[in-house]
């Protein structure tokens, strides 16, 4: 990224913003404090999509929830480096298909770039909530350790 | 059925304020109504139908309409952001075209600069907004969610920021000249550039001005238009779409504009090249070049050099666009640029606009608009015109 500060971008973990609560999101919320991530599938025409909705955005089918492999790539991103934290907004897509609303942590914001592969990392918001962001997959290195708490 | 010739935009009003600390805002929507009733020549006990969006104080349309004491058979508080009130215009025109209303008016007025609200800003929480528990921990802000189209755009065709800069720059040159504008100093694509960086690869002066202000239209039938002493001013056609993430098939590259600008050029029997002014919603630098490509101005991913090297200023570039000098230098007012996009293509098909901008022979225009969030959901409008 040109024009941003070399400020390492942090984890912020036990800073995001509360998500609203939902019905709807419930579960999605009670699996990540397990360190599992959710996204939904649907039943009907076999499709996973992104944000989880209990009938299908592509036929209106019921959905299931399943396990994600956390694993994606960089869709677009951007850096707000007049933010205290430094942080991004992002978008993700996930193996499983589906491109999602997220934020790239605890990196450097020279880093990032568009295709860039990323691996799921639950960060606590204000309330404890584990929020699904990514870190950066090291190029040809090992994957970086999931953080535990 | 169509609306094309079924309406004119008789009326139009901008309001000159650029802060209005001790005004309320249904005070300043009264004040446009009024604007645009006196540009129309006609009355309040004219006005038969009514339009307004989000911007609107109270409930709908409901609590302005009674500010107003309007006596009403026709109501429509259609709102998809920035750009309902070229919505507005269609819908209008539909109306009277059903016999619905004679004399539609529609207002917008807001005061972000005295409140302190701004792109940049957290927008409020709505809790039950179903994207809600997915999106508000990471603050996707107005202008982030534009930075990474503009991000995409530039990784895709080779966009560069210097490209983008050019429409803030053709926005500056056309602002010199108007005495109400914001920022009326015509700047260069170095100033662009070395301007803060808000949401990279948006800078500072990428991002349009935040104003109080508001703005007015009236529209009517085609013989209430003949009765009065103004330019005719025809609507010709207009379209409308909305654009999601689709269910997680994200492809930042377009906007819905390209739906609703084919439809409108299709309605008038127009097409881009036909076009001698374009009002273009101007939220960002990037939102220009989107809605230019997917209106047909140049072909996908061909915006950053269509827009370079000054090609949007009038009287010397191809395509003359935003010649009050925009959101991006002279008005953005309930930060939705809606009614003003419309206002300024009035102003051209009328002859009326600054003499150093007007263009000449000016006698077809497009005004088109992004209203919500061009990188997660919004709708546009695009609306063709014609002086008779
Ligand atoms: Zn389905």
């Amino acid at each position: 990224m040109s024009g941003v500060s070399s400020t390492r971008i942090p984890l912020r973990d036990g800073d995001w913003p509360d998500p609203p609560a939902s019905p709807e999101a419930a579960p999605f919320w009670a699996a990540a404090r397990e360190g599992r991530f959710l996204l939904r599938r649907c039943t009907a025409c076999g499709k996973a999509h992104w944000y989880p909705r209990t009938l299908c955005p592509f036929c209106l089918g019921e959905t299931a929830w399943e396990e994600a492999s956390g694993e994606g790539t960089i869709y677009s991103v951007t850096v707000l480096p007049r933010e205290d934290p430094v942080r991004t907004v992002a978008y993700v897509t996930l193996a499983e298909g589906p491109t999602m609303l997220t934020s790239v942590v605890a990196c450097d914001p020279h880093a990032l770039a568009i295709g860039q592969p990323v691996r799921l990392v639950f960060a606590r918001s204000r309330n404890g909530t584990p929020v699904p962001c990514f870190r950066l997959v090291a190029a040809g290195g090992p994957p970086e350790p999931a953080l535990s708490w | 059925m169509t609306i094309h010739g079924r309406a004119h935009l008789v009326g139009a009003y901008e309001h000159p304020t650029r802060k209005a600390p001790d005004k309320s805002v249904a005070q300043l929507h009264a004040e446009s109504a009024a604007g645009a009733l006196a540009d129309a020549g006609l009355t309040k006990d004219d006005v038969d139908g009514y339009f307004c969006a989000g911007d609107a104080p109270g409930l709908g349309p409901l609590a302005m309409a009674d500010y107003l004491n309007l006596r009403l058979r026709h109501l429509d508080s259609t709102d998809i952001g920035g750009a309902s009130y070229i919505a507005h215009v269609a819908h209008a025109a539909q109306a009277i075209a059903m016999g619905r209303c004679n004399v539609a008016l529609i207002t917008l007025a807001g005061r972000p600069r005295s409140a302190g609200h701004s792109g940049t800003a957290a927008r409020p929480v709505i809790a039950d907004a179903p994207d809600s528990p997915w999106e508000t921990p990471f603050g996707p802000t107005t202008v982030n969610l534009y930075a990474m189209c503009a991000r995409r755009h530039m990784h895709e065709f080779a966009t560069t920021a210097e490209q983008l800069a050019w429409i803030k720059v053709a926005a500056s040159h056309h602002a010199q000249h108007n005495p109400d504008a914001m920022l009326r100093d015509v700047v260069t694509v170095e100033d662009v550039l070395a301007s803060p960086m808000v949401a990279d690869p948006l800078h500072r002066l990428d991002c349009c001005v935040v104003s109080d202000g508001g703005g007015a239209l009236v529209v009517a039938r085609p013989e209430i238009a003949r009765s009065l002493r103004r330019p005719l001013i025809r609507v010709m056609g207009a379209g409308e779409a909305h654009k999601g993430q689709g269910g997680g098939e994200v492809d930042l590259t377009y906007s819905a504009a390209r739906v609703s600008g084919p439809a409108a050029f299709a309605e008038a029997g127009v097409t881009p090249a036909d076009i001698k002014y374009a009002s273009v919603y101007d939220s960002f630098t990037i939102t220009v070049l989107m809605q230019l490509e997917d209106l047909g101005f140049c072909g996908k991913g061909q915006g950053g050099r269509f827009v370079a090297d000054g090609n949007l200023i009038s009287g010397t570039g191809r395509l003359p666009v935003n010649t009050d000098g925009g959101g991006l230098c002279n008005n953005h007012p309930a930060n939705r640029g809606g009614i003003t996009k419309v206002i300024e293509a009035v102003r051209q098909l009328r002859g009326e606009a600054h003499p150093a901008v007007q263009v000449r022979n000016c006698d077809l225009a497009v005004a088109t608009g992004i209203g919500g969030l061009l990188g997660s959901r919004h709708g546009a409008a695009t609306l063709i015109l014609g002086r008779e």
